[in-house]
């Protein structure tokens, strides 16, 4: 029976069947051991046609609760502009292979060619691989890199004020890895440099991670972490939302060797959590050493300029165990979203991008304050997400929330909850949002 | 292919814009935080209109080779057609808002999804349980390999840090069990291109944690051995690790738990039809037996959330358009394009290994390969070639078992048309080596940029663009 996706007639079945030599299609599994090959049918749903594939999905998401989103943690409600989707869905990126034949290659080379340049522009660093999986892997990768460019070190400290799923997949990779990982707890909601320095004497630490913005929505203050982590021959890697780097000092500006961070806040869609993308920039010094695809400059034959996958010889398919990283697969077409992204907004829109959140997410915090329901954490300055004491159990705020159409409040232990405002809340929805966490004021 | 030499930042003028975003009526901004929190100078990224942008990134597209224009031959990609429905679907507005830390009660819809979709790679590879945290072929690997360490360390069996592979494996089998901490041990071929039993059996002793494999194997050949292996490896207490990169050969006809692995991932992006992206994004569900599947929370997360949903959605979505009626032709078909095409041009180009094969083969280069005046016929003069002939090259140099590797593998969506327009631009490539070596030298001729000179990229590093 024909099917959309099989090109094939009996007839060239047949056909090809002959020049094989085969009698049947099961002739092709003559190999395999007669009692390794699967008989009968699989017990997977019947063929769908694409209305009821359409109808399918449609069921799947009736079952969910579309919520207005107030929350971070990692994954930010930011707007994309419609020209992202549009270039994205162009099938001659969608479809395309990793770019190892340049020649055919140029549009995929090129693009992630700007990327690394607009990712070194918002860090200050000098080189930017072309992405890796998301921001949790990228810290765990910037973690394994600082390793390999200290030798003989083999353990690294990392912030207790990262954000949760951030050390989760930190400690995974290094606990495989044999690199102790020591997660220094924070102090007043911010990394805690004594702390670290105590920790450095040891002299056996490769590199230290702290956030631009934590866990609690601080920006970190993190002057005197280079010298700190450079005195002990440590590398400074500095986990940053690249949106942010529009206005805040950049990972260079604080001396860091490394940055790394989720690039998801440039353009792309909540998803559920994915697909978004990590990313990974660093010195020039330490390039031979940073995992996954780069991209160079060079000329052609005809001496016209042309780009090419460089530096492979740190990679999987060439040097095997002694691989840079194992990654090969990374997320080039969310480096397309980014670079596009980035290419509408220029450097005045990012900014607007950040001005609009602070604005919002300053008065929603004031407006919370103001309910009497919240007392203040760790009086520090924010930017768009920010995390208050609260009175009523975390718990019961968030149940609230979500029967009013909202996902705000987002429990960070100890009585704390955090709330994030994006450009895309508007002060409508804020408003909102402050009427339903008042409405437990009567209770 | 048209040739378009800019790059975006070489349109911005200093005044241009292509964001349209509220003023805003707020208080307060950016300029109120302290002066050392803020960056002094504004990062220099491009000032473009939005036509400019549009036209560029489209431009760009021109200068990419890709599935929906034209054909793959690629060994090991199962460059495969990717579904426009898959795309429409994935991109649907109930899920597309979702974030990831929701309470559970607000997104049935997308865990029900994911139920499903486990319960359907479940079905089809025997395996009990799936986790469809990693993002990637190679991360899946890396999260197998802990998946198998965390059961010998939750058995107090400390000593097995080293692990199996082929000479012929995937290179991320090799880099993905270094990331996990195990020490490599390379187990050689036959010169039927098969596992050398002989030579694995020595070393299987209590230090190994067990073995990395593909089958079929990156040979295109299926490990006939494999009732042996399995029984060798489990007796020595190690585990089978099955990396699903080749799976398209076997979908619908042979499933791995069924072969005797323990652990595996698949490619969604190969077997299961998810545009490749230009290099993701992927994604590499696992699969162990029931005996394991309490392991999986075990190692920690490995990823943000709850992987690369979007791709997910895209991949489930492919299923069900073939469901249980179509699923089983699959391998059948992508097994018979290979043959096919191996058949077809065996008497121009070396076949070393002349057996069936499965999805892909391997050729080594040209039959007749001194050109005659001494000078040689590359693998890589054949793969430029391609291109001037309108397909995208083979996999070239890999598997490293020879020295002109030529991996090819057709997929079950490209029509006996294609693949006859394919052989017969291989048999010209043949005949012009013998009759125009200079043409290959060359090429290729049509692309808009020649053979990118690798060696200067690689030691004058110009990774970004300055002004």
């Amino acid at each position: 029976m024909a099917f959309a996706y099989f090109p094939h007639t009996d007839e060239d079945i047949r056909a090809m069947l002959s020049k094989i030599g085969a009698v049947s299609l099961d002739d092709l599994y003559a190999d395999v051991p007669g009692d390794m090959l699967f008989k009968g049918s699989f017990d997977i749903p019947d063929a769908m046609s694409e209305m009821e594939l359409r109808r399918k999905f449609d069921g799947l998401a009736s079952m969910n609760i579309p919520l207005k989103v107030f929350c971070g943690a990692g994954a930010y409600d930011h707007y994309s502009p419609a020209v992202v989707p549009a270039i994205i869905s162009r099938a001659e990126f969608l479809t395309s292979y990793t770019p190892y034949q340049a020649e055919v290659s140029q549009g995929t080379l090129r693009y992630i060619f700007e990327f690394q340049t607009m990712m070194c522009m918002l860090t200050g660093l000098d080189c930017s691989n072309a992405s890796m999986y998301d921001g949790p892997t990228s810290a765990a990768e910037a973690l394994l890199m600082s390793v390999a460019c200290t030798r003989k070190k083999r353990r690294v400290l990392v912030s207790g004020t990262l954000l949760p799923h951030v050390l989760q997949v930190a400690g995974t990779y290094c606990r495989f890895h044999g690199v102790g990982l020591t997660v220094i707890p924070h102090r007043s909601g911010v990394s805690d440099l004594e702390a670290i320095r105590r920790e450095l004497q040891a002299g056996d630490v490769a590199g230290v991670m702290v956030p631009g913005i934590n866990r609690f929505g601080i920006i970190e203050d993190l002057s005197g972490f280079a010298d700190a982590v450079h005195d002990a021959k440590a590398l400074l890697i500095v986990y940053s939302d690249p949106s942010s780097l529009a206005v805040l000092t950049t990972p260079a500006g604080w001396g860091a060797d490394i940055a790394c961070g989720d690039a998801q806040t440039l353009g792309i869609p909540l998803s559920f959590g994915g697909p978004y993308i990590g990313f990974l920039c660093c010195r020039q010094e330490h390039v031979r050493k940073l995992p996954g695809r780069i991209v160079g400059e060079t000329v052609d034959a005809d001496g016209r300029r042309a780009f090419v996958l460089t530096l492979q010889a740190r990679e999987q398919h060439i040097r095997r165990e002694k691989a840079t990283s194992n990654i090969c697969s990374n997320e080039s077409l969310m480096a397309l979203y980014v670079t596009v992204y980035l290419s509408l907004m220029g450097p005045d829109g990012l900014k607007r991008v950040n001005d609009l959140s602070y604005g919002g997410a300053h008065y929603l915090h004031s407006r919370l304050l103001a309910t009497g329901l919240f007392s203040e954490a760790f009086d520090k300055p924010f930017l768009k997400e920010f995390v208050l004491r609260s009175k009523v159990p975390a718990g019961l705020l968030q149940k609230t929330l979500v029967e009013k159409g909202f996902f705000g409040a987002l429990s960070c232990g100890d009585g704390l909850v955090s709330f994030c405002v994006t450009e895309n809340r508007s002060r409508e929805e804020i408003d909102a949002l402050v009427d339903a966490v008042s409405s437990l004021k009567a209770n | 292919m048209k040739n378009y030499d800019r790059l975006i930042f070489e349109l911005s003028r200093e005044g241009r814009c292509g964001y349209s975003l509220p003023e805003g009526s707020w208080e307060e901004n950016t300029g109120c935080l302290p002066q050392n929190l803020r960056r002094e100078t504004r990062p220099a990224l491009p000032q473009v209109s939005e036509p400019d942008v549009v036209r560029h990134y489209v431009n760009l597209s021109g200068m990419n080779y890709s599935v929906d224009t034209g054909f793959y031959p690629l060994g090991s990609c199962t460059m495969k057609y990717n579904p426009r429905i898959d795309e429409e679907l994935a991109s649907h507005p109930g899920f597309a808002h979702l974030h990831p830390l929701q309470p559970e009660e607000t997104v049935q819809g997308a865990l029900q999804l994911c139920r499903e979709l486990s319960d359907c790679l479940c079905k089809l590879t025997g395996m009990a349980a799936f986790t469809l945290n990693p993002c990637a072929g190679a991360h899946g690997e890396l999260t197998g390999l802990m998946i198998m360490r965390q059961y010998h360390i939750s058995r107090g069996d400390l000593k097995r840090t080293r692990i199996i592979v082929p000479d012929s494996a995937h290179g991320t089998n090799p880099a993905s069990a270094a990331v996990c901490g195990l020490e490599v041990v390379q187990v050689r071929s036959t010169p039927e291109g098969l596992i050398d039993m002989d030579h694995l059996r020595p070393l299987l002793d209590d230090t190994v944690a067990g073995i990395m494999m593909t089958n079929p194997n990156t040979l295109g050949l299926f490990e006939t051995g494999i009732r042996e292996i399995v029984k060798c490896v489990h007796e020595a207490g190690g585990l089978l690790y099955y990396d699903g990169a080749n799976m398209n050969a076997l979908l619908g006809k042979v499933r791995p738990a069924d072969m005797g692995f323990d652990i595996m991932h698949l490619n969604l992006h190969k077997t299961f039809s998810t545009p490749h992206g230009g290099g993701g994004p992927g994604a590499g569900p696992v699969g162990v037996t029931a005996s394991l599947a309490g392991l999986i929370p075990e190692i920690g997360r490995v990823s943000a959330f709850h992987g690369n949903f979007g791709v997910l959605m895209k991949a489930y979505a492919y299923i069900l358009s073939l469901g249980r009626q179509n699923i089983g032709r699959v391998g059948p078909l992508a097994v018979l394009a290979a043959n096919y095409v191996k058949e077809s041009l065996k008497d121009r180009y070396r076949l070393p290994v002349p057996s069936l094969c499965k999805h892909e083969f391997v050729y080594d280069g040209l039959a007749r390969q001194d050109a005659g005046d001494g000078q040689q016929v590359t693998t890589l003069d054949i793969a430029k070639r391609l291109l001037d002939y309108g397909f995208h090259a083979p996999t070239i140099y890999f598997p490293l078992l020879f020295h002109q590797s030529i991996m090819i593998e057709p997929t079950e969506t490209e029509s006996l048309e294609t693949l006859d327009a394919f052989i017969d631009a291989m048999r010209r490539i043949a005949d012009e080596a013998e009759s125009s070596l200079g043409l290959l030298k060359s090429a290729p001729h049509t692309t808009p940029v020649r053979r990118p000179d690798e060696t200067l990229a690689a030691t004058h590093l110009k990774l970004t663009w300055k002004s």
